[in-house]
């Protein structure tokens, strides 16, 4: 390996040119702690979490997007560095709402996570409110700007990994907040709701409405989205059989981080009072609930008339592109094989 | 797809044609959008609708619906008058090219322009960027198919590619996108009038002998009825007994009172499914089976790849799985079939289907397998005909422009298109009963030309009746620019429009995919209709 050579609390790195001081203390196994950093978005150091200390220079600089330069003196933990990240997430909670014990977003919050990593309260400064209302204004996102800590990861998902450019960070300063570029509903502007900043955001300022005070899950599973063709991998959080959450992010998927506004927001069909619960066969022209056992006499009875009366290609077969590969195998290794028709298709062309 | 999505964004130029692909795919649409904003990719969108990702393409063509065999024939055109062929392409890999040429030399810009609306300037642009980049891809989906010339559609997208010599390299390819979670996979299953599992044609003498021995049982060997033809059968009295599972025809098929008509003559019905649809409430028997949740299976994606999906939550009440009512249905007509797990039915599957013979679940449990996937120990198959064609040399196959099966006149001066939309998916069984997708857009709407809405006195969201032919329909007016003038969109996702009670049910006469881009309707002020 060729390049840059840097000390990191005392340990000599090799770093690839293009590195970071954050990046070549993760090589190192040391971790600083970030609040705007994110694996997935270029560095910003809008934050000043990472703050970390050069003593070649003298200097306090952030970590995630400097350059690693040669000669450097690293020190993640000295003393001017731990005392200015306090500074920082001082500064950041004196304009938090104290709506913790509340707030949805609870355990997952890292800024909660990082003010009690440092020792912080939330009472430990005098609190400024801000005036940002919150924005219930669609059906899938709970907005609460107050508890926005501008670290602008919506803002560069929204850009750098959906493409959708649809929120930038404006106004002019305690006044800074994500929006879209004329202050509109989300409806009505490039935004697709594809919930991807959302679940990016490191604190509350983003929520998901559906799945808001649904609890805990028991179990996560990994199922393939029910609707287009992309095959995105969903994760659903689930407890008592029901879905509570819908989040991407599944390791091997073709869809990393994101999904659409149908994949995430989607799935209340599955719960939906409207499940066919039981058989229904058709009693002096309604639909009455019967025992599969009735039902299926029916079907047999039905399926084998026709074959009897009128050959088996009086019988046809609709299959399913919402079905599994094995179950459309079996539909049509029934129709063949069972009925004796090539009477099979499904909606490919519709 | 003969590419895959790892490698779309190794393209330098992405030509998309015929899909909204924000609204329809949304998810590869963000990986085309973040291709391009990253600079690496120069997109050509063609669409007769301003589609948003038209926001992003470097060339912008607009063809009046139904004209796309001219536009594209126009683009190869281009590509040999001005040089940009791949000669050593069409030379190694190709045949049929001369009588091909000859049929696209009548297709110059100046002709095009006259076919499209498309100007000879935007046309040799376009042309030039797909011809000139070192990889280029087609990506394409139902507004190049639901045609009744959707075979040569396709076939004019092929010679595009195969002329400059985009196929078989990373970031090139024709890549249709496909609309449902296992439109593929049905596919590859056999779930086709005329295929077995992994396009093993039912006709084929050794293929009818295989799969009769692994079935036990004479399978038939003529070819069977599509959807469309199964409805006219029904109709006609050919056939009297259908077992629908997971499909809602009376909603899907084109001239959809006529689907449902042919339904009720049936002697015999039985529909399968999670809710009481359309199509259900016609039945002698409604079987409710279990949501893809619940249950353990694989899903074929668009790219050809086969992923494992798991069973999250137990089917409500009395519902069961698919497989599991087919295996009772089997039995019960005195041919059990072995009550294999989803693990054992996918080892059966590849015992008898050289594409998926590599397939085992053991295999798929940290991210999928694309086809094909001829062995246990094969890692599949991330772009197609990469050194040779399925049939070994590619074949130019010559096609003609030919118009729309109706076309504008004076009683139907509009064309009424149909699709997607974000929020809701196809008829809408699913989508509608998702309560945030659901109040974000509780109802549907035609998007008219301004120009269009005022010369028929029509504003933003009045009411309005939209009529063809075959029947008529009632909505509300959205006046958008996204639509050209002469042109009206629907989406087909809600029961109280039913657009498919307009649509043409000419079919395709190859792929006998209905014509649900083109008919001539007439729109009228107010809710007469």
């Amino acid at each position: 390996m060729t390049g840059t050579s840097i000390r990191i609390n005392g340990k000599r790195v090799s770093v690839y040119p293009e590195a970071r001081v954050l990046g070549a203390a993760r090589d190192l196994g040391i971790q600083i702690p970030t609040l705007c950093d994110h694996p997935l978005l270029s560095p910003s150091g809008y934050c000043g979490v990472c703050v970390v200390e050069d003593r070649a220079s003298g200097t306090l600089l952030t970590a995630c997007n400097t350059p690693a330069a040669a000669g450097m003196d690293i020190w993640t933990d000295s003393p001017r560095a731990c005392e200015a990240r306090r500074r920082t997430l001082e500064l950041i909670l004196s304009d938090h709402p104290e709506s913790c014990v509340i707030c949805e977003k609870g355990n997952a919050c890292r800024l909660r996570d990082l003010a009690s990593a440092v020792g912080l309260s939330l009472t430990s400064e005098k609190h400024v409110g801000r005036l940002y209302g919150i924005n219930d204004a669609n059906p899938f996102i709970h907005r609460d700007l107050s508890k926005c800590i501008g670290c602008q990861i919506c803002v560069r998902a929204c850009r750098e990994i959906q493409g959708a450019e649809a929120v930038e960070f404006t106004d002019l300063g305690v006044r800074a907040r994500p929006m879209t570029s004329a202050d509109t509903e989300l409806a009505g502007s490039a935004c697709e709701l594809c919930g991807l900043c959302v679940s990016m955001c490191p604190v509350g300022a983003l929520l998901e409405k559906p799945g808001r005070h649904a609890g805990t899950e028991d179990e996560r599973r990994a199922v393939i989205c029910p609707y287009c063709g992309v095959g995105c991998t969903l994760e659903l959080a689930v407890r008592d059989n029901r879905i509570l959450r819908v989040s991407a992010g599944v390791e091997g998927s073709v869809n990393g981080p994101s999904l659409c506004a149908k994949g995430r927001y989607g799935l209340g069909y599955v719960g939906h009072p409207d499940r066919l619960t039981a058989p229904l066969v058709r009693e002096g022209g309604e639909l009455v609930e019967a025992s599969w056992d009735a039902a299926l006499s029916r079907v047999v009875d039905g399926l084998g008339r026709a074959v009897a009366g009128h050959g088996p290609d009086s019988v046809a077969v609709l299959a399913s592109a919402k079905a599994t590969n094995e179950e459309n195998y079996l539909i049509g290794k029934f129709a063949r094989s069972v009925i004796g028709t090539n009477n099979i298709d499904h909606c490919a062309r519709l | 797809m003969t590419n895959s999505l790892e490698d779309l964004a190794e393209a330098d130029v992405i030509l998309l044609t015929g899909t909204n692909t924000i609204e329809n795919h949304p998810v590869i649409a963000q990986m085309m959008k973040t291709a391009v904003l990253s600079g690496k990719t120069r997109l050509i969108v063609a669409d007769p609708r301003d589609i948003s990702m038209a926001r992003y393409a470097t060339v912008r063509l607009r063809p009046r619906p139904g004209t796309d065999v001219a536009w594209l024939n126009g683009m190869a055109n281009v590509i040999l008058s001005e040089g940009l062929a791949d000669e050593r392409f069409i030379e190694r890999r190709t045949e049929g090219f001369d009588a091909w040429r000859e049929s696209v030399e009548r297709y110059a810009p100046a002709v095009v322009e006259r076919l499209t609306g498309i100007r000879p300037a935007d046309l040799r642009k376009a042309a030039r960027l797909y011809a000139s980049a070192d990889a280029a891809a087609i990506y394409y989906a139902m507004g190049i198919t639901q045609h009744s010339t959707g075979t040569d559609n396709v076939k004019a997208v092929a010679n595009l590619a195969m002329v400059t010599g985009n196929i078989g390299r990373p970031g090139t390819g024709v890549n249709p996108l496909r609309g449902q979670n296992n439109v593929q996979g049905a596919c590859d299953m056999g779930a086709l009038p005329d295929f077995y599992p992994g396009y093993q044609r039912v006709s084929d003498e050794a293929a009818r002998a295989k799969f009769s021995k692994a079935w036990g049982a004479t399978l038939p060997g003529t070819p069977g009825l599509t959807v469309t033809e199964m409805m006219d059968a029904a109709g006609g009295g050919a056939v009297t007994a259908m077992y629908v599972i997971g499909e809602n025809p009376v909603m899907t098929e084109p001239d959809a009172s006529h689907a449902a008509g042919a339904l009720e003559k049936l002697e015999f019905l039985v529909v399968q499914d999670i809710f009481l649809t359309e199509t259900g409430r016609l039945a002698d028997v409604v079987l409710p089976g279990a949501a893809s949740v619940e249950k353990e299976g694989t899903f074929t994606n668009t790219e050809r790849k086969v992923q494992r999906s798991a069973r999250a939550l137990e089917a409500p009440g009395e519902a069961r799985t698919d497989a599991d009512i087919i295996f009772d249905v089997a039995a019960r007509m005195g041919s059990p079939m072995p009550r294999l797990s989803a693990s054992g039915l996918m080892d059966e599957i590849a015992s008898l289907t050289p594409s998926y013979a590599g397939i085992k679940y053991s295999r798929l449990a940290h991210g999928g397998i694309r086809w094909p996937c001829p062995d246990t120990r094969h890692r599949g198959t991330r772009i197609l005909h990469a050194r040779e064609f399925a049939r070994g040399r590619g074949k130019f196959h010559p096609v003609e422009f030919i118009e729309p099966a109706e076309m504008p006149d004076e009683e139907y001066p509009l064309v009424l298109t149909t699709g997607r939309m974000l929020y809701h998916f196809h008829t809408g069984s699913m989508s509608h009963r998702s309560a945030a997708l659901e109040e974000y857009v509780p109802e549907g709407w035609a998007e008219l030309n301004p120009r269009d809405a005022r010369r028929l006195g029509i504003s933003e969201g009045m009411p309005i009746t939209v009529t063809s032919r075959r029947g008529s329909t009632r909505t509300h007016a959205r006046l958008t620019p996204r639509s050209p003038q002469g042109v009206v969109f629907m989406s087909f996702h809600f029961g109280a429009e039913a657009v498919n009670r307009l649509t043409n049910p000419a079919l395709d006469r190859e792929g006998k995919i209905p014509e649900f881009k083109v008919c001539a309707v007439r729109v009228e002020p107010g809710a007469s209709g």
